[in-house]
């Protein structure tokens, strides 16, 4: 075993690596537990990623065929429900864990000097991840993904001048049909994996490198920290079980839908809703008016969600004060101001 | 080897080494762009989907005259669209396009308070496919329809 150890060690610094894990501290205070966040998505993505991986032992892509694959997963293979069920459930709970590590990460103001690029990479996984739900959703080629799709892909072609060309892309022609479902699926598994993957390497090299930020609002108290091994990756672990066991319990308590099958010539069911995480906006689009200064409510509601996340994406370059290490009530407020819309409208789209 | 030794006596010639350089480096720029072009050109084409069959239909049989008693809407196939044939309550027949203007979801008939509603985000037309209320920001394309022997026959201009 030695033998093996000298081997790898002369080969590769793996060493260095565990050195500089050794070394690493993490700031103990009373907003710790944020720190968790980070690694329950990285690790509602490894599930992602199994889970994923196994479905396509049988899922077949195509117009004709993958609702019935989906069907035979969820009645025939054997704990092909539980698979299909927790990479649906491990997708929303990835969602909400990005949703809230997004936030504390907004409100603690972590995205200050030096960590602008942590941030910015953490937006981009961000919209991949929505790529990816959105994406996903067609896959079992239902009535409600066929819809929510149809909406999703008319919405890019309100993007000014691009807009219809980026429709027909996404689509595979003016229509959601099957060349639709083998463009998402080849987005799904391939291309924004890939991608996720790349930035998940930047965004980790990252935080790893510059170490955990220590909010503004602690800079003042006695300094704490434990070391991150073993003390806080077992406290990792820890969690990561307790997820685990969530995961297992919805799934098994609220297995995935299947619905019926898309039917193209069939109308719009009534109450049909996009997934939770696109709701807010959904809400928002429909209380547009048609018409707001001479361009289509639609256009002008997706235009106003498209300059809020560049705002986002370059919220550490606007916020002056957080990078003076001042603090900024009003950049507080905002993110305040954007997690009771999000929630409000939320609520407003599923029950109002 | 005299002569190889007389060449090297000879003046070297007066070459301009910037006017070289700048050649070259436009040439290799120039055969970049056209290799980047050669490869982006095809995967642009690969990546548009050839146009599926039946886009350009102008006409088509949208339901039997028996399908559609009054007050009542089906949705039929046109092309690669839908589209929607309705009886109001007063016995006339019409045709629209079944593709909301708002986000184009499929729309449908309501009998009883006979208006034409979409489903995704609650958008009313009236009878004429003009917009009652709701986000879209057009009326429907209206069709014309005629009636043969027992077909409903739509026709878009």
């Amino acid at each position: 075993m030695a033998k093996i150890n000298d081997f790898i060690a002369e080969r590769l610094p793996l060493d260095d690596v565990m050195n500089a894990l050794k070394h690493k501290q993490v700031p103990v205070h009373k907003r710790s537990i944020f720190y968790y966040l980070g690694g329950i998505c990285l690790y509602l993505l490894i599930v992602q990623v199994i889970t994923g991986i196994l479905l396509l032992f049988y899922y077949q892509p195509t117009e004709a065929a993958a609702y019935e694959s989906v069907k035979f997963i969820m009645t025939k293979v054997s704990f092909g429900w539980l698979v299909r069920s927790i990479h649906a459930w491990s997708a929303n709970l990835l969602i909400f864990a990005i949703f809230l590590h997004l936030f504390s990460t907004f409100l603690l103001k972590a995205y200050r000097p030096p960590r602008e690029l942590t941030w910015m990479t953490g937006m981009a996984l961000f919209g991949v991840c929505l790529g990816l739900g959105f994406t996903g959703y067609l896959l079992p080629w239902n009535e409600l993904a066929y819809f929510a799709t149809k909406v999703g892909t008319e919405m890019t072609s309100a993007v000014p001048v691009i807009g219809d060309t980026m429709k027909e892309f996404l689509r595979g022609g003016s229509n959601v049909t099957g060349a639709t479902l083998t463009r998402f699926f080849a987005f799904h598994i391939w291309i924004l994996p890939l991608t996720l993957a790349g930035i998940v390497g930047i965004h980790l090299l990252l935080v790893q490198k510059l170490g955990m930020s220590r909010p503004l609002s602690q800079q003042s108290k006695p300094k704490r920290s434990m070391p991150f091994l073993p003390h806080f990756a077992l406290r990792d672990l820890n969690v990561w079980l307790v997820v685990l066991a969530i995961l297992v319990g919805l799934s098994y308590y609220f297995p995935a839908h299947l619905g019926d099958p898309a039917n193209p010539m069939a109308p719009t069911p009534v109450g049909i809703l996009p997934e939770w995480y696109f709701l807010f906006m959904f809400q928002s689009l429909k209380l547009f008016p048609p018409h707001i200064l001479g361009i289509e409510g639609e256009v002008f509601g997706i235009l106003l969600f498209s300059l809020a996340g560049v705002f986002l994406l370059l919220v550490p370059f606007i916020d002056k004060k957080s990078a003076k290490g001042q603090k900024s009530p009003l950049f507080t407020a905002l993110g305040w101001f954007m997690i009771s819309f999000v929630v409000f409208m939320t609520i407003w789209g599923k029950f109002g | 080897m005299a002569n190889t030794h007389e060449m090297s006596k000879k003046p070297a010639r007066t070459v301009k080494e910037p006017a070289k350089r700048d050649f070259l480096t436009k040439s290799l720029a120039g055969l970049t762009t056209a290799l980047v072009g050669f490869i982006l050109y095809p995967l642009g084409k690969f990546l548009k989907q050839p146009p599926a069959a039946g886009g350009n239909v102008k006409r088509t049989l949208a339901a039997k005259v028996g399908e559609v008693p009054n007050d009542s809407g089906k949705i039929f196939r046109f092309g690669n669209d839908p589209g929607i044939i309705f009886r109001t309550p007063g016995g006339e027949l019409k045709a629209f396009t079944a593709v909301c203007t708002h986000l184009s979801c499929t729309v449908q008939y309501v009998p009883v308070e006979s208006y034409i509603l979409c489903a995704c985000h609650n958008g009313k037309y009236d009878l004429n496919g003009q917009v009652i209320s709701g986000p879209p920001p057009r009326p429907l394309e209206e069709y014309q329809v005629d009636i043969q022997g027992d077909d409903i026959m739509v026709t878009r201009a």
